[in-house]
């Protein structure tokens, strides 16, 4: 057999089949089917109707989107000064932001539940409270990171052309660099909305009552129901695919700049 | 008072970075309205700088900036009347041409149909008709000059800073460009302000260059003055191709420089330290004995209009601009109107030589090695892999095509009795006393007159050695 460079691919096809082509099937097999190997919709219509996981649904969104703005607001002001000052030891700083990842991601969280414990006393009256203060305290560098890049790479000619052109600092910002930084801001808010949604890791380890999407999923399977657990996959899955290829696209137009 | 006609004067103006690095230094320039002003110079001089302090992204260490005899030293780049055409242009890429141009306007609240109306009649000056609604990305590099160009003169500046705009253009493009910026700026009468490093776009463009060299001014002239009478060495060097020597007044408009003795025009006192300039083009080849000093022909290229005769005589070199040929090895004359023989007051006495680049990538005058190499001389070049030595800009130095011109201060240079010591021997063949030291003039065995300073007092005639530390010499590449 004459070796080709396709070869070279075949290690990965065959992971592909095996840990991500073979369980989207299972997941597809077992969501629309019940105890019996029957086919069923009743998955999909239980999801629809029952108070309980909608509730959980409403409930992540809620938590994914405030950690999602919270991060925001955070990340961009420290980004924006951090790539456009003309500070030495910048890289210093950033790398304080993003060194957080580079600890074992447990012990991180152990540590904040004891300070949190120390603040507030019982963890348990917060919950919502808990969740986003330790989403954020963990997602924040995939916010900081892209927009930090993007603001970055920006000539700093386009804003003094923006100056010479008659516009103040405030005008500056509004008109060239924030429109310029949509597509950081967007990479950004996809990365932190996403695992916000689902992580139920975090939660737990705050001993935290608050359920969400990935919690849920848990305990269905916990419970051996794995068609009903498949469904709300299957569900998330085509929400994450929706919600990628929409900010995909505008990604794309920010490039071009036609947002805003 | 203030002259009427003045549009913006720059007073003192120095500019010291952070880290104590002086980019500016003592620059003074007064600009009429509706002059076209060239800061012209290599690349740190300086220039770029002074054109930011004009606009407004910096700010001035010290001097001050005065706009119709008012001051706009601390005023922000947005609210001076003054717009700027930058370097890689500085279109929004998130706008349309459209939006790109209208963005001054809009700033300044401008009413829509005034805005359309200006948009229009700009994208027609610089022939892009109906562009409004395409994308920044769609424009080749041309159009997007014109743009910017555009973009800046809707505004209707008091003063247009333009910063090396056709930097990035090929060179029909940029020819092209260059007659039409000097085409736009007769029609609208507004002052441009352009920074460029490249000499014949400064002649072609500008009613007053301003030469720039290590943060300082060095000549302020039309055109013709720079290229015709150069201040300096600097400027002569810079300013088309030019054969300069160290040279010394030997009498009443007699000059000896380059192995000879010449008429000239300028008159000095006899035995000042001199720098003359002879321009390629008004050398004049004769038969062997018939010209003021011979030579043999070293090499000679064909350049299309003309042949470039470079002949060797003793060891100073003379390079020639003719449309006759002549033959490598060949015994000529050369002769030089003393009208065309250029004779600057050496003012600052610098000492000028050129040194060969050997197959090492050394440095060698007069059979002496200089203790460096082209690597630690020349900013951005490097050895590659293959023992090849490289500028900043990728381009391959051979050591045959390339030699270095050092410059060396009068007080740098030791005088010695010990011959053998120094770089070159020569005679001591005038002295000045200066007050707290000696100024001497001394003719070198290659033909050249050196000024050294010393304290001690040496003899007319009496035959030194010069000592020339190599971490006091400056250098500049010259091709050949």
């Amino acid at each position: 057999m004459r070796f080709s460079r396709k070869s070279l691919g075949i290690p990965y096809a065959v992971f592909l089949v095996i840990f991500v082509a073979a369980p989207l099937l299972f997941l597809f097999y077992y969501a629309f089917t019940d105890g019996q190997g029957q086919f069923t919709m009743y998955n999909l219509t239980h999801f629809f109707t029952d108070p309980n996981t909608l509730g959980t649904l409403y409930y992540s969104f809620t938590i994914a989107i405030v950690t999602t703005a919270v991060c925001l607001l955070l990340a961009y002001p420290a980004a924006y000064f951090l790539a456009t000052s003309r500070l030495q030891t910048k890289s210093v700083i950033l790398m304080l932001f993003i060194m957080p990842m580079w600890i074992n991601f447990s012990l991180r969280i152990t540590a904040l539940k004891e300070i949190l414990n120390v603040l507030e006393g019982n963890l348990a009256m917060h919950p919502f409270l808990n969740a986003v203060i330790g989403m954020t305290y963990d997602f924040m560098p995939f916010m900081i990171l892209p927009i930090y890049t993007t603001i970055s790479r920006l000539d700093e000619a386009l804003r003094e052309a923006a100056m010479d052109l008659g516009a103040d600092p405030v005008q500056t910002f509004l008109r060239v660099t924030l429109p310029l930084s949509v597509p950081g801001i967007l990479s950004g808010v996809s990365m932190v909305f996403l695992p916000a949604m689902t992580n139920y890791v975090v939660l737990d380890m705050l001993y935290n009552s608050t359920y969400i999407m990935g919690s849920l999923i848990g305990s269905y399977f916990a419970a051996y129901n794995w068609h009903g657990g498949s469904m709300i996959s299957l569900i998330l899955l085509a929400m994450i695919c929706l919600f990628t290829l929409l900010t995909g696209n505008a990604e794309e137009e920010g490039a071009r700049g036609a947002l805003l | 008072m203030e002259n009427r006609d003045t549009i913006i004067e720059l007073k003192g103006i120095t500019k010291i970075y952070e880290d104590g690095f002086k980019a500016v230094d003592d620059f003074n320039l007064e600009v009429k309205k509706g002059e076209f002003v060239t800061f012209l110079g290599p690349s740190g001089c300086g220039k770029t700088t002074t054109l930011r302090m004009i606009a407004g992204f910096d700010l001035p260490t010290e001097g001050d900036i005065l706009l119709n005899g008012k001051s706009i030293t601390g005023l922000p780049p947005y609210e001076r009347p003054i717009n700027t055409v930058f370097q890689r242009y500085a279109l929004f890429p998130h706008m349309s041409v459209y939006d790109n141009i209208a963005f001054g306007l809009r700033q300044k609240k401008t009413p829509k149909d005034v805005i359309s109306r200006k948009v229009g009649r700009v994208l027609e000056l610089v022939d892009l008709e109906g562009f409004e609604k395409r994308g920044i990305q769609t424009l080749s590099g041309g159009q997007q000059q014109r743009i910017a160009i555009a973009r800046a003169l809707v505004n209707e500046p008091q003063i247009l800073l333009l910063d090396e705009p056709l930097g990035a253009l090929d060179l029909k493009m940029r020819k092209e460009m260059q007659l039409e910026l000097k085409d736009m700026h007769d029609k609208l009468g507004i002052t441009f302000i352009y920074v460029t490093h490249d000499q014949e776009e400064a002649l072609t463009m500008s009613d007053k260059i301003v030469v720039m060299n290590e943060g300082r001014t060095q000549q302020i002239g039309t055109p013709e003055d720079i290229y015709n009478e150069p201040v300096n060495a600097f400027v002569a060097d810079f300013i088309g191709e030019s054969n300069i020597f160290n040279g010394m007044m030997t009498g009443h408009l007699k000059a000896r420089f380059c192995g000879g003795e010449f008429a000239c025009v300028d008159d000095y006192e006899e035995g000042t330290h001199i720098t003359a300039v002879v321009r390629p083009e008004d050398v004049e080849i004769t038969p062997p004995g018939e010209g003021t000093i011979t030579g043999i022909v070293d090499s000679v290229i064909f350049k299309g209009i003309h042949y470039e005769i470079t002949v060797l005589s003793g060891k100073n070199e003379m390079v020639i601009q003719t449309v006759h040929s002549a033959k490598v090895g060949d015994r000529v004359g050369m002769r030089v109107d003393p009208e065309n023989i250029h004779i600057m007051l050496a003012e600052d006495h610098t000492n000028l030589f050129y040194a060969d680049v050997n197959s090492d990538f050394r440095l060698e005058y007069n059979g002496h090695r200089l203790d460096t190499s082209l690597t630690a001389i020349i900013r951005g070049s490097r050895r590659r892999e293959d023992g090849t030595v490289v500028d900043a800009n990728g381009e391959v130095l051979e050591p045959g095509r390339v030699r270095i011109l050092v410059f060396i201060q009068p007080d740098d240079i030791e005088m010695t009795d010990d011959q053998d010591a120094g770089l070159i021997r020569g005679t001591i063949s005038n002295l000045i006393y200066k007050g707290d030291h000696y100024s001497y003039i001394i003719h070198t065995e290659l033909e050249q007159d050196f000024v050294v300073d010393d304290e001690y007092l040496w003899n007319m005639d009496d035959r030194v050695s010069l000592l020339m530390p190599v971490e006091k010499m400056k250098f500049t590449l010259k091709h050949k």
